[in-house]
């Protein structure tokens, strides 16, 4: 369609939305409740790629091409300081997109973020064969100082050791922490003006008594009227007035994605999601589609070219940084579906375009499109979910039935796990500790066993040959006391930093005043605690020590039970040892009054921390990776997958809020069958009838995916043999 | 009582329907020359596990395992009246019971036990080998006539059955021997699913950890493309006269 036709039509629908309390307060929660249509239907109304779609994600692919080839980047910016207004324009192909907006002034060009930390930045160049202007490495260290210096004008000596040895590992003193969702929906449906009209009144709300925290809160709300001013230039910058509320579908996705991209300029942050904006969207686009405005290909186009460029998003980033999360990940996850606390299930139309981009564009990684999983999920969603897993892989599930009870309706996830509502509570991240390590240091009397150097407190050693399983867990039990306070003080630093000298401006303006704040903590190694708490339990486990008394090894005779077959004896081991690490955590202040919360998913540094991490008792040599999050190591669960996941299925979720995770790969052929698989209906009809092979129940608890016997028609005269299933 | 198992696998999704709890038990009089599982040939070795046992394993998983049991091997009916014992209990749980088996043990003339066991038993996966007798001696070791007597008994009682057939280039990947298997699928009445089982050769690495030599090894896997055409020739052989 070109632009006269564009013209001459209707742009904006003329309808009203259904008012609500969102018209009166900032809630944009209510807007999609009053709003929004669920779609119960199937997938064969979606389109596919437009043209433009095509050609436009070609050059994408070439640019990336383009970049595997330059060994990782195509251009860096070494002398402009990211900002939400830093750059002019840029475009991929100008008459092509139908969404504009990139993070520089050209696609994969990366941007400098120097507020974490001006080495990271530095190193992020070197690594790519850039350097950082001299000029800004001089404002940067001599004038302005970054998140990473205020960080270690503070930290203790021990501290210091803990991060050396790594029995707190990844933490986020010198990059961004991310994790926070601003509400980029906010901007589509009030316009900046509005936003920046309730910032001045909660500013205003904060006036009398001055105490650090009213300071502390007054200054950021100032930082966050600043950003929003700053996304009202973005989008002049790109031809748009955001100022005021997006008129039809076009405008409401351009405008959110300002909001996101407006993050995105100002922040490095590790996981910088995008929230839960399918079915609000949908919202825009079902008045567009209902008068005439656009037609379904046109919704799936700026669909597809919004999702394009969330893939496009890059940060500068060192090969440590890399190698720590298996790649260059950014978790620009999108929340898909679940239900809404009345019942009603959140999917739409959209829902479905957002995963069809997966078919238009191809598989990709990133968005990291997650689908909010509920058994109460329309069936044809479910479907269609179960289709594009099978032909893409790059669908994540999270339980939905589990997080509503917390989070209510309107909360998504951060980076692969964490959960928070959407505007109203954000996180701090916090990475994690190495439980596995802690469990050693109570052997060695603090001593890390890789370094040799005296890391933890000087308690007693083990001395005996066999390890006796209350005295180990007697001394871990202190360990654990002494590493769950040390690290939450480690954290409490970091975030007082990060809000010092690297605050989440534009993404904190798309917040209420009065956010929420998860104080993340989080595990590493789970299934070698839990085996070796069971070998020495259950098994005889010999220490075998250096010439200086450290022990450097461990026998095991005999069997002993393996957590990831849904055996007690030892889950429970891992049940207990989650509970009783976040009882610790949670002795302990925590920064801005924020809620302690403990995850267990670490998805790719699981193979870096096992390199830092010595024998242990439960077999596991030196070097060898711990496994992922809350797995089982790797070839111990035995007794399938069912098995390997009722024992991950015990954790306690109310002691891991943040997330537990359980990595699990299958070949599809161990998924089911195909189609070669003929059931009754091809056997005993014609073939010309609508197959039913994925569908029905034998009865109301089960489902099958293969043959459906109480599905098969009268038409069969066998019917009275089935009936007996 | 008390039956040697192989292994239990907690996540089965292709030995029935639905996602099932699958019982492997150990021994098998067969030798198919494309066995995945030679570690389970052996008689009476292997872990020693009692009804209870297996049964509470299951309601460990049975969130999981909605599809039910099903018993395989090895050749489980070596075992008959620990599996009779087995879907007994686990019928009075009202559990979805499948066993899958060569049949290679029956007996037209003598065939009480199996009329027990099919009285707990939803499901029969039958799986045939070879449709001619003497290329199923090749293949097996052993005539199949036990084998279509059973598929007749089962017919006869109504016993609903998945057929399972394993297709092997160069041995059952060939149109005459699929049409005639359909047709004799055709003679029976109580076929509820058709089954093929494309032949694969990831068992080659157990053949050689267990020091046997791998009877297949210059026979490629059967592909995709295949598989399907092996079952469009024993579809048109069950549509023949149709």
């Amino acid at each position: 369609m070109t632009e006269e036709i564009r013209t001459e039509n209707k742009i904006y629908p003329t309808s009203e939305f259904v008012s609500g309390k969102w018209n009166d307060e900032i809630n944009v929660r209510d807007f999609i409740q009053n709003n929004y249509t669920l779609y119960e239907g199937d997938s064969s109304f979606l389109t596919g790629p437009t043209e433009a779609t095509t050609k436009l994600w070609q050059e994408c692919c070439d640019l990336f091409k383009q970049e595997r080839e330059n060994g990782g980047v195509v251009d860096m910016d070494t002398s402009v300081v990211s900002s939400i207004t830093s750059h002019g324009a840029g475009y991929i192909d100008k008459n092509l997109e139908s969404i504009v907006g990139l993070q520089t002034d050209a696609p994969l060009k990366r941007s400098m973020q120097p507020y974490g930390g001006i080495r990271m930045a530095e190193g992020a160049c070197k690594s790519y064969g850039y350097q950082v202007a001299p000029e800004i490495s001089e404002i940067f260290t001599k004038y302005r100082k970054t998140h990473n210096q205020g960080v270690f004008d503070v930290y203790t000596p021990e501290m210091k050791a803990a991060r050396h040895s790594a029995i707190i590992t990844g933490l986020p003193d010198a990059y961004g922490r991310g994790r926070i969702i601003g509400d980029y929906r906010r901007v589509a449906l009030y316009g900046i003006d509005r936003l920046i009209e309730d910032k001045k009144a909660q500013f205003k709300s904060l006036e009398g008594e001055m105490t650090p925290e009213r300071i502390q809160l007054r200054e950021e709300i100032s930082e966050q009227i600043r950003a929003l001013n700053e996304m009202i230039e973005l989008g002049k910058i790109y031809g748009f007035d955001i100022s005021k509320p997006a008129r039809n579908a076009k405008e409401a996705i351009q405008w959110l994605y300002f909001g996101y991209l407006s993050a995105v300029k100002e922040q490095n942050g590790a996981a910088m999601s995008i929230g839960r904006t399918s079915t609000f969207l949908d919202i825009y686009i079902e008045r567009d589609l209902k008068e005439g405005i656009i037609t379904e290909s046109e919704a799936q186009e700026m669909i597809d070219h919004f999702i394009m460029k969330l893939r496009l998003v890059k940060f500068a980033r060192t090969p440590e940084y890399n190698e720590l999360f298996s790649g260059d990940p950014t978790w620009v996850t999108e929340s898909i579906g679940g239900v809404g606390v009345d019942g009603r299930p959140l999917v739409t139309k959209n829902s479905f375009r957002y995963l069809h981009t997966l078919e238009n564009l191809g598989a990709a990684p990133e968005p990291n499109l997650t689908v909010l999983w509920s058994t109460n999920l329309p069936y044809n969603f479910k479907r269609y979910c179960a289709h594009i897993s099978i032909t893409t892989s790059s669908i994540q599930y999270e339980n939905d039935d589990m997080m509503r009870v917390t989070h209510g309706d309107d909360y998504a996830i951060a980076c692969c796990v964490s959960s928070m509502v959407v505007g109203k509570e954000m996180q701090f991240f916090g990475a994690r500790a190495n439980l596995a390590k802690c469990l050693l240091y109570a052997i060695n009397g603090g001593i890390d066993e890789r370094l040799k150097e005296q890391i933890g407190p000087k308690y007693e050693p083990i001395t005996s040959e066999y390890l006796d399983f209350d005295e180990v867990m007697a001394k871990f039990d202190n360990m654990m006391e002494w590493l769950a306070g040390l690290y939450v003080n480690t954290l409490n630093v970091i975030h007082y930093m990060h809000d010092k000298y690297c605050y989440e401006k534009a993404q904190m303006a798309l917040h209420d005043r009065d956010v929420k704040r998860y104080f993340a903590t989080g595990i590493a190694g789970l299934s070698v605690v839990a085996d070796s708490l069971s070998a020495i339990k259950y098994a005889k486990v010999k220490a075998i020590r250096d010439e200086n008394g450290i022990v450097v090894d461990y026998d095991v005779e005999g069997d002993f039970p393996k957590y990831g077959n849904n055996d007690d004896r030892v889950d429970q081991l891992a049940v207990d040892l989650v509970s009783n690490f976040m009882s610790k955590i949670r002795k302990h202040y925590t920064y801005r009054n924020s809620v302690p919360t403990m995850s267990i998913l670490t998805i790719t540094s699981n193979v870096v921390y096992g390199k830092k991490t010595g024998n242990t008792p439960d077999g596991r040599k030196m070097g060898v990776p711990l496994a992922p999050g809350a797995n089982p190591m790797h070839g111990r669960d035995t007794n399938g997958a069912a098995a390997s996941l009722a024992s991950v299925a015990k954790l306690p979720f109310c002691d891991a809020q943040d997330g537990i995770s359980n990595t699990f790969s299958i070949i599809p052929n161990a998924l089911g069958k195909d189609e070669v698989f003929v059931g009754d209906f091809d056997l005993n009809i014609d073939l010309s009838l609508d197959c039913g092979c994925c569908e029905g129940r034998v009865d109301d608890k089960m489902s099958y995916m293969t043959p459906l016997i109480s599905k098969v028609k009268p038409q069969s005269k066998d019917l009275e043999v089935y009936s007996k299933v | 009582m008390l039956g040697y198992v192989h292994s239990i696998e907690s996540c089965g999704t292709v030995d029935g329907p639905g996602i099932r709890f699958v019982v492997f038990m150990q021994g098998c009089p067969m030798r198919c020359k494309y066995c995945h599982n030679p570690d389970s040939w052996g008689v009476n070795v292997g872990q020693k596990m009692s009804i209870d046992e297996i049964i509470s394993r299951y309601e460990g998983v049975k969130e999981f395992c909605k599809g039910g049991i099903t018993v395989t091997g090895g050749e489980p009916l070596l075992q008959i009246d620990f599996v009779t014992e087995l879907f007994k209990v686990a019928k009075q749980k009202n559990i979805h019971t499948a066993v899958d088996t060569s049949g290679v043990t029956f007996n037209s003339e003598n065939h009480t036990k199996i009329d027990e066991l099919m009285k707990y038993t939803d499901l029969v996966l039958l799986d045939i080998k070879h449709i001619k007798d003497e290329e199923h001696k090749i293949l097996t070791g052993h005539s199949n006539k036990n084998i279509l007597e059973f598929a007749r008994y089962l017919s006869d009682i109504k016993q609903p059955m998945w057929v399972r057939h394993v297709v092997v280039p160069e041995i059952t990947y060939d149109k005459s021997y699929l049409f005639e298997l359909g047709k004799f699928l055709k003679s029976l009445k109580n076929i509820t699913a058709l089954d093929v089982l494309p032949y694969h050769n990831m068992a080659v690495a157990k053949y050689k950890n267990l020091g046997l030599d791998y009877p297949l090894e210059n026979i490629p896997a059967l592909t995709k493309e295949q598989a399907l055409q092996a079952r469009d020739w024993i579809m048109e052989g069950y549509r023949f006269n149709a």
